[in-house]
């Protein structure tokens, strides 16, 4: 449901496994009209609801929808959200959407900010699949964050809310999951390899990024954590007062908890707002520090680094793998460019390796 | 030897006929792409105004560092496998200054705009 933008790396994965291209058919069985369908599905919760009003698209790739609606209720008007994949449209997901409802079950259990899953979508209600949730305030868009005045006095206090979340996130224990895709270090990086390989021209910057990496491979007896997959600036909704929720589990899965705490700091999020790693509005000392006092552990500033530097370079492969697949797309102009988006990934893997001094 | 306008100039007439006069005219969906499609425009007028200049220098570098010369595309494949098998690397005098050039010069023509680009340009003034 991030309305950030085309190029979000799970909008890009989609990508990547030709989802978007493969036109993708509508096969709902039940041809009433949409409105009337949803509004038996709301009453399976909410008996009360009379009827539905703003029933609008949001956004989401050909194979999930996001739909905003508002219920009025017996006690007044309640803004709801559809997450839905339709009937007969393949589910390409990293994970699917009752799993993407059951760990935002968890994590709200877990005091992580988070909408409220009012009910997950069953086979006999005929709707496809997916779940409603209440609607949360707040702004989602990166470069709104780090620069509205609105957001100007909660921004230093961010970076530390982030970490106090993610160890809330990484305390939750993955027994009490459904089953999550496992994750090891090693195979990301040799994954990500295989694929630079397959998609670009030898480039000496992420030659040397590689070679970096594989010296400093994190320790792999490490108990592993869930892991949110994608928690960046554009991934979480921020209110004047703080994070309001947390968004967009579709990448989640069992793995290494620092990863998503590099993954916040990686350059791309920092909407060129530099001198503020975290997510272009906090400090890696706050970050760690949240964390850290949330029970989150230590967190060792070279592990930090390895993952940020990991980030760069998972989303620097993602953008060539745009520009290779980009004659073969629909929207050529558009990947071809997302192609040459990788350079921005080259400057940011130098500033960490071979920083130019003070 | 061909006659102007040069290949810039029209790039630069055609970006600004479909910005300035086509772009308002145009639903949401190709309002986008059409912008996509003007900044591919400037891209491509920066890399013929900034290429030839750039990659001779490449050249130049790499013909130094490895200790010959050669077309650019084997140059670098070579200095890849060099980074990748441990026989160049930070410390060897050179290569970071070598890998910082080439990266900024191609950031001057994909994204000068780059909040980090702006910064490491400017620092190098």
């Amino acid at each position: 449901m991030s309305l950030t933008g085309r190029a979000t790396p799970a909008a890009l994965l989609r990508v990547l496994e030709r989802e978007w291209e493969g036109a993708i058919q509508q096969h709902d069985t039940d041809k009433s009209p949409f409105p009337d369908r949803l509004l038996a599905v709301v009453r399976k919760f909410a008996p009360d609801v009379e009827r539905l009003d703003k029933v609008v698209r949001l956004s989401g790739g050909a194979s999930q929808e996001t739909w905003s609606l508002v219920a009025m209720r017996a006690r007044g008007p309640e803004r709801m959200i559809l997450r839905r994949a339709p009937a007969g449209v393949p589910v390409v997901e990293k994970i699917d959407l009752e799993t993407e409802a059951a760990l935002m079950q968890a994590a709200e259990r877990a005091g992580v900010p988070s909408p409220h899953v009012h009910y997950v979508i069953r086979p006999e209600d005929d709707f496809g699949r997916g779940f409603l949730m209440s609607h949360v305030d707040g702004e989602a868009l990166g470069r709104k964050i780090v620069r509205d005045e609105q957001f100007a006095a909660i921004r230093p206090k961010l970076a530390r809310q982030a970490g106090e979340i993610l160890a809330a996130i990484h305390a939750i224990d993955p027994a009490c999951l459904p089953n999550l895709p496992r994750i090891k270090p090693r195979e990301e990086i040799e994954t990500m390899f295989e694929n630079y390989r397959r998609w670009s021209e030898p480039r000496p910057v992420f030659e040397l990024a590689f070679r970096w990496a594989r010296e400093r491979m994190p320790d792999e007896s490490a108990k592993p954590r869930l892991v949110h997959g994608d928690f960046r600036n554009g991934n979480m909704l921020i209110t004047p007062q703080g994070v309001s929720a947390v968004l967009d589990w579709e990448l989640a899965h069992i793995g290494d908890p620092m990863r998503d705490l590099g993954w916040i700091c990686t350059a791309s999020w920092r909407f060129s707002v530099i001198d503020k790693p975290v997510g272009g509005f906090g400090q890696r000392e706050d970050l760690m520090a949240g964390y850290e006092a949330a029970g989150g552990g230590r967190v060792d500033p070279e592990v930090l680094k390895f993952w940020e530097l990991v980030g760069s370079m998972r989303w620097g492969v993602m953008c060539m793998g745009m520009g290779f697949r980009a004659k073969q797309s629909d929207r050529p102009v558009e990947l071809s460019m997302i192609g040459r988006r990788t350079s921005e990934n080259e400057i940011d893997l130098m500033r960490l390796l071979a920083p130019r001094g003070a | 030897m061909q006659d102007k306008p040069t290949p810039s100039d029209l790039l630069a007439a055609v970006a600004h006929y479909l910005r300035d006069q086509l772009l308002p005219t145009l639903t949401a969906h190709h309002a986008f792409q059409l912008r996509v499609s003007c900044n591919a425009l400037d891209l491509v007028a920066r890399q013929i105004a900034q290429e030839p200049a750039a990659d001779a220098a490449e050249i130049e570098r790499l013909t130094m560092l490895l200790g010959h010369g050669g077309a650019l595309a084997e140059l670098n494949a070579e200095l890849s496998r060099k980074i990748a098998d441990g026989d160049l690397t930070l410390e060897t005098p050179g290569l970071a200054d070598h890998l910082w050039t080439t990266t900024l010069a191609k950031l001057a023509v994909d994204q000068p705009q780059y909040g980090p680009y702006r910064h490491e340009a400017t620092r190098q003034q």
